[in-house]
């Protein structure tokens, strides 16, 4: 089961805020987070390689994928 | 990792430019601690375009076109220029009156709570408390699930209209257009040359567009999560500007006389307390504002308009202070504007509003 967030059309620092309520309820495994800026993919990827998750980050339309893993 | 240290490098300098700046306008003929402030700039522009008639602060500040046309070119070379928008503009326009009210009260935005404290001006110290407090204020309620909601993408056209408009004021500041107001006297008669104003203002405004420099950002993620990363370009942009008074001899500590400030803490306090807490809410400080709506966000450039229409407001009506003082309109419209925000606030955050009297009556809570 993949968890996923959608932080789209959010400002700073709701996406980050989302992302980190999710993380906190998972210890391993897989989160997507959909986000619109790159301010926000650069804030959830400080964020999760902070607490040990992988991050990968690809295109998706104009917006962006990021897959967290751990 | 190097991602991270990347980034880090980059607010860093973009802080420490900033801060440079901030000081060398000064001598280069901006106000004395407003090398550059968002929030003065702002007013005197509005003063520029007659929306207030406060004769000493009124001038086209090139360093703000310039910013926003610097993280609009940004935007567009890195392919980050996206148009946005319809997340409770007209809120946001609201709260943009209200930051602005409160900046007018403690004379400066967070940029020149630094610059001022740069400068030896220890009634900033007030104001960064206060400003921390806001930020504390704005933190609290993101925890409760506050939101102003989600910005969906628009037509582009939408999202040119900002810089647009920005263009047209830099083309009515350069042909020297009569109908643009700018003072003879006061603080609005004191600028840099345009040229080199521009300049400063399309560098830092790129450098803020790349790295997302953002002064209450700082504050606020260290407190949410304890990353400092934006701090370093706040702390870059207080040491640069230090520094760099302490070599020119602009450095003189104290409280009393200190150039286009007051003394009254109490209000330096509670100024910068309800600006703290209402661009907390908005999402980041009046700089950050400038680059979003020069990178496509119409929420932010309505954000804008609002901290026009604020600092048209505040002296229209007689509420910004002055180095004389607080006059006490405009210490009723800090507790009215704090008031005001603490309504957009709670209604606005999710977590608050399920707690409501009819607990246990709607459906099952799912909890936080």
């Amino acid at each position: 089961m993949q968890k996923e967030v959608d932080a789209r059309g959010l400002l700073c620092p709701e996406p980050v805020l989302l992302a980190k309520r999710e993380l906190e309820k998972m210890s391993s495994g897989t989160l997507r987070v959909l986000v619109s800026t790159a301010a926000a993919r650069e804030n959830i990827t400080r964020l999760a390689e902070s607490k040990g998750w992988k991050v990968e980050a690809a295109a998706q339309g104009e917006d962006i994928i990021l897959t967290l893993t751990k | 990792m190097s991602f991270t240290k990347g980034k880090r490098l980059l607010v860093v300098f973009a802080g420490g430019i900033f801060g440079l700046f901030g000081a060398a306008l000064v001598k280069l003929g901006n106000p004395p601690n407003m090398g550059v402030c968002i929030a003065c700039f702002l007013r005197d522009i509005a003063g520029a375009l007659g929306l207030h008639r406060a004769a000493p602060v009124q001038y086209m500040r090139p360093e703000i076109l310039g910013l926003v046309l610097g993280a609009f070119g940004a935007a567009l070379a890195t392919k980050e220029f996206r148009v946005v928008g319809g997340a409770n503009a007209f809120t946001r326009f609201i709260l943009g009156i209200l930051a602005m009210i409160g900046m007018l009260i403690f004379l400066g935005c967070p940029v020149r709570a630094l610059l001022r404290l740069a400068g030896g001006d220890l009634n900033a110290l007030l104001g960064l408390a206060g400003l921390v407090a806001g930020v504390a204020m704005g933190v609290w309620f993101l925890n409760k699930g506050f939101t102003l909601g989600r910005a969906m993408p628009q037509k582009k056209v939408n999202g040119y209209l900002f810089p647009a408009l920005i263009t047209i004021f830099l083309l009515l500041l350069v042909l020297q257009t009569p109908f643009l107001f700018f003072s003879k006297e006061g603080p609005g008669a004191q600028h840099a040359p345009v040229l080199i104003s521009l300049g400063a203002g399309v560098l830092v405004g790129v450098l803020a567009q790349r790295s997302r420099l953002c002064m209450v950002g700082g504050i606020r993620d260290f407190i949410l999560f304890r990353d400092a990363h934006l701090l370093y370009g706040f702390f870059a942009l207080l040491g640069a500007a230090l520094a760099a008074n302490l070599i020119l001899g602009s450095f003189k500590p104290g409280f009393a006389g200190q150039p286009v400030a007051h003394t009254d803490g109490l209000w330096n306090f509670l100024g910068m307390a309800l600006a703290g807490w209402s661009v907390t809410l908005l999402g980041g400080c009046p700089l950050r504002q400038l680059v979003a709506a020069g990178e496509g966000n119409t929420d932010c450039a309505a954000t804008v308009l609002g901290l026009l229409v604020g600092a048209a407001l505040a002296h229209n009506l007689g509420l910004a202070a002055s180095p004389k003082g607080v006059p006490a309109a405009g210490q009723a419209a800090v507790l009215v504007g704090l008031l005001a925000t603490f309504f957009i606030a709670y209604f606005n955050s999710h977590a608050l509003l399920a707690k409501s009297p009819q607990q246990g009556v709607g459906p099952d809570a799912k909890g936080s």
